[in-house]
């Protein structure tokens, strides 16, 4: 049975570990932490042997199951679960309902289920097709099936409540499935927490779902284009301070630097780490810094807000194709698309990095990769940016036990001179 | 510093070949080719890292897979990045992190093969770049500029490349402009201490003008030697053949490149006509396309007949795509991850290095007709073999054995080494 240790609460921030959790009953996933993101069940561009040369791989990772949900008769005749098919079977692995990178469509929900969009286009998914993927893959944690479509921005009140009242109907009917199954004995079902902006709509949503058997809550429908940032941080505030405290708290495409310290203050435990993934896709790499140390450069930040677009994450295209991935670049990446700047750049793109990227090769390389479309471009700008992104979680954590987690806001989310 | 004179001249070449074991009863022989960067065990399969890069590949994994050297193409590199900022790079080694071999070609096939409009002329060849419309020309100092700053281990001689289908005076044309290009390469290239000039035989598929070409430019003193004009289509039968000539009179101390081949059934009879090197965009292009290769030929694993198959590409396979994934896999993110690309390509490279390994290893402990009886009854068990395969093999005297066996006892695995 899993344990939720929690080492301390800072000023609404949480840090700790949940030890003897999932299937292998000995993994430790630590908090404030992110989750892989995967597309089909891989890391994005990277084969298995070259994400193990990332030195600090989280430990959980994320099955997103729009990729996936065209497979489910295939893996069910498998009969080893989602985990050895993708092969990521070693890993501590999280269903969650819809892809974080790529913004849902709006209004294909019903009243028996929701909609997924997978490559072969809409896949219609009601309480039963939902448990029955669940039986066949057999993940660590799921999220529960879910009616999360609130967030555009003619969203009516009516329509919100529907959200709540559909979402807690479908986790008491996938609860009663989940907990006759034998196969998903070993998984455990997270509720999920809608409301849209609606005040009372969250609380109800929170209070209710306390109420089930759950092991955990995912934060829903709280992405950047969603809502104010003001009107996120009070509402998170607010639903996390009726969660009971013994039970992870994950949100979704909340993923950028800034996005996610606020939420930690908030009381978040689990990211996902789409943000690395739409920044690779671009052509980007992250280099915000999360260290006083040298091995963060203060030149690169100026530099990259050159580059950097307005902030703005507003116009983010619609699921059904890559294209969400192609949204503003933001003041935390530096584009090495950039022909004048980088062509003839021979330094690692962040020096003084560690990872595999900026160990072995140049700007100048990968620039001239990306102008040629090679592939190799995005396996080396993911490496770099999950490298980068990881180490801004190990950041989050031990500026949480020393104490230091303002000192490190200031950092991440300064502005140039 | 002088340049290449005569050809009585010992000239110091940048590599050197020692032959380890030959095979007495075919042409096929092993060696060990020291160069520059790295040393490389021949015969050797070298793939095709176009733009400085092995779609998609580290070069740790490149490593991983034991591959020792790799080709890199002039028109591609010279358009980008281009040889100026190869040079502050300090050529391509450093500039894509690879420490091993390089081997670059002249740039003259591929304007050739891609570009519609490409005039040759005696100066060189005329063609309109596909960037900006501007005329450009490819000549054989140009060429030698840019592979000198590419910095190659190996580097090609710009040859007149015609259509191996090709019939009439244009062939005989080519084959001389192809020798007076190569002299006028060698006179141009500026880093002999470590930079590998190599000559390309043509004469199309003509015997007499292949060996006049052979015989005159092994007059001259180059590191080695490439068989051009071939794998481009023409008839199997003929193909094989030039192949026989020219390693026939080629210099025995000398590597023998046969370029654009790549086909496993094409690496081992060729191998044993007695070919030292090939290269072919075959193993990691159709990687990308999804189909992964096998002892007994290739399995599209776009195919709905993968969907279940619960199997490794080969379950005698040791790449960490055979040891971790599944067909079925493979075939769900075939057209929609980038990972499948990889994935086979890690796989193709693997087998075309294990093939090579497998048929090194048969030479130097003597019984590589075995292993080619081996390996052409797994490709074809039905014993349905190709008439130029047995042809050719008959011409170095492996008789292929093409009598029906009834009661088959299983054989070895051609693709594991034992």
């Amino acid at each position: 049975m899993m344990k939720v240790l929690l080492s301390n609460v800072v000023n609404g921030c949480r840090v700790g570990s949940i030890t003897e959790v999932g299937r292998h009953g000995n993994r430790v996933l630590e908090f404030p932490g992110c989750l892989l993101y995967t597309r089909c069940g891989s890391a994005p561009h990277l084969t298995h042997d070259v994400l193990q040369k990332l030195d600090t791989l989280p430990v959980g990772v994320q099955l997103t199951l729009p990729t996936l949900a065209e497979q489910h008769n295939v893996v069910k005749d498998f009969q080893h679960g989602i985990g050895k098919f993708t092969g990521m079977e070693d890993s501590f692995l999280y269903c969650s309902v819809q892809d974080p990178a790529v913004r849902e469509a709006t209004g294909y929900n019903f009243n028996k289920g929701v909609s997924v969009w997978g490559s072969g286009g809409r896949i219609k998914l009601e309480v039963a097709d939902f448990m029955s993927i669940q039986k066949a893959f057999c993940p660590d944690w799921y999220q529960c099936l879910c009616d999360g479509d609130t967030v555009s921005s003619d969203t009516s009140n009516k329509r919100v409540r529907k959200s709540v009242d559909r979402t807690l109907n479908f986790l008491d009917k996938c609860l009663e499935i989940h907990q006759d199954s034998q196969e998903l004995k070993a998984s455990e079902i997270l509720g999920v927490i809608e409301g849209g902006d609606l005040w009372e709509e969250r609380l109800r949503s929170a209070r209710e779902t306390c109420k089930r058997p759950v092991a955990g809550f995912v934060l829903d429908g709280f992405q950047s284009f969603a809502m104010e940032r003001e009107t996120r941080k009070n509402l998170l505030t607010a639903v996390l301070e009726v969660l009971p405290e013994d039970k992870p708290r994950i949100i979704h495409a909340v993923s950028r630097p800034d996005e996610v310290l606020e939420a930690v203050e908030c009381g978040i435990d689990f990211f996902d780490s789409s943000f690395p993934y739409q920044v690779t896709e671009r052509g980007c790499a992250l280099v915000f810094p999360f260290s006083k140390k040298s091995d963060v450069c203060e030149e690169t930040m100026i530099q990259s807000s050159d580059d950097a677009s307005k902030e703005t994450t507003e116009n983010q295209p619609c699921q059904g194709s890559n294209e969400g991935t192609q949204s503003q670049k933001t003041e935390f990446e530096m584009d090495l698309n950039n022909r004048q700047k980088y062509a003839q750049d021979f330094r690692p793109v962040l020096p003084g990095c560690s990872c595999y990227c900026c160990q072995n090769h140049s700007r100048a390389y990968i620039h001239h990769l990306l102008q040629t479309g090679e592939l190799l471009a995005r396996v080396l700008l993911m490496m770099h940016n999950f490298h980068h992104y990881f180490g801004f979680f190990t950041a989050i954590r031990e500026s949480l036990h020393q104490g230091t987690f303002q000192e490190l806001k200031a950092i991440v989310t300064q502005r140039t001179k | 510093m002088s340049t290449v004179s005569t050809s009585k001249m010992a000239v110091k070449h940048a590599l050197s070949l020692t032959i380890l074991a030959e095979c007495p009863t075919t042409k096929a022989r092993v060696c060990k080719l020291v160069l520059p960067h790295h040393t490389v065990d021949t015969p050797v399969f070298m793939p095709v890292g176009t733009q400085g890069t092995l779609k998609g590949m580290l070069p740790a994994q490149l490593e991983e897979l034991d591959c020792q050297i790799i080709l890199g193409n002039t028109y591609h590199l010279g358009m980008r990045p281009g040889p100026e900022l190869l040079d502050k790079a300090d050529g391509l080694h450093n500039f894509m992190n690879w420490k091993r071999a390089l081997l670059t070609d002249s740039g003259g096939f591929q304007m050739v093969s891609l570009l519609k409009l490409a005039e040759i002329t005696e100066e060189g060849v005329k063609f309109q770049s596909p960037h900006d419309g501007r005329e450009m020309l490819l000549t054989p100092e140009h060429s030698m500029a840019i592979q000198n700053s590419i910095g190659a281990d190996i580097m090609m001689q710009l040859d007149d490349v015609v259509h191996s289908t090709t019939k009439g005076p244009r062939v005989e044309e080519a084959m001389y402009r192809s020798i007076r290009w190569l002299d006028r390469c060698m006179k141009a290239h500026k880093r002999t201490d470590c930079q590998n000039l190599f000559g390309i035989v043509q004469g199309g598929l003509d015997p007499e003008l292949r060996k006049i070409c052979v015989q005159e430019m092994t007059k001259r003193d180059l590191p080695g030697f490439a068989i051009g004009g071939l794998s481009g289509g023409e008839e199997k039968t003929h193909f094989w053949r030039m192949v026989h000539l020219s390693t026939d009179y080629l210099p025995k101390n000398k590597p023998r490149y046969l370029m654009g081949v790549g086909y496993a059934v094409d690496l081992v009879v060729c191998s044993a006509l007695g070919c030292d090197m090939y290269d072919c965009v075959f193993p990691t292009r159709t990687a990308r396309f999804g189909s992964a290769l096998v002892p007994t030929g290739q399995l599209p694993l776009k195919n709905k007949q993968y969907a279940r198959d619960f199997r490794p590409i080969d379950e005698n396979c040791r790449c960490s795509t055979c040891a971790r994934y599944t067909r079925a896999y493979l075939h769900s993110i075939a057209t929609q991850e980038t990972v499948a690309c990889h994935l086979v390509t890690v796989h193709n490279i693997a087998y075309q290095m294990n093939l090579m390994r497998c048929l090194r290893q048969s030479i130097l402990e003597g019984r590589f007709p075995q292993f080619v009886q081996e390996f052409m009854d797994t490709m074809y068990p039905s014993k349905n073999y190709p008439e130029w395969v047995v042809e050719a093999l008959a011409a170095v005297n492996i008789n292929l054995q093409k009598s029906q066996s009834h009661q088959d006892t299983p054989l070895e695995n051609a693709n594991t080494c034992s």
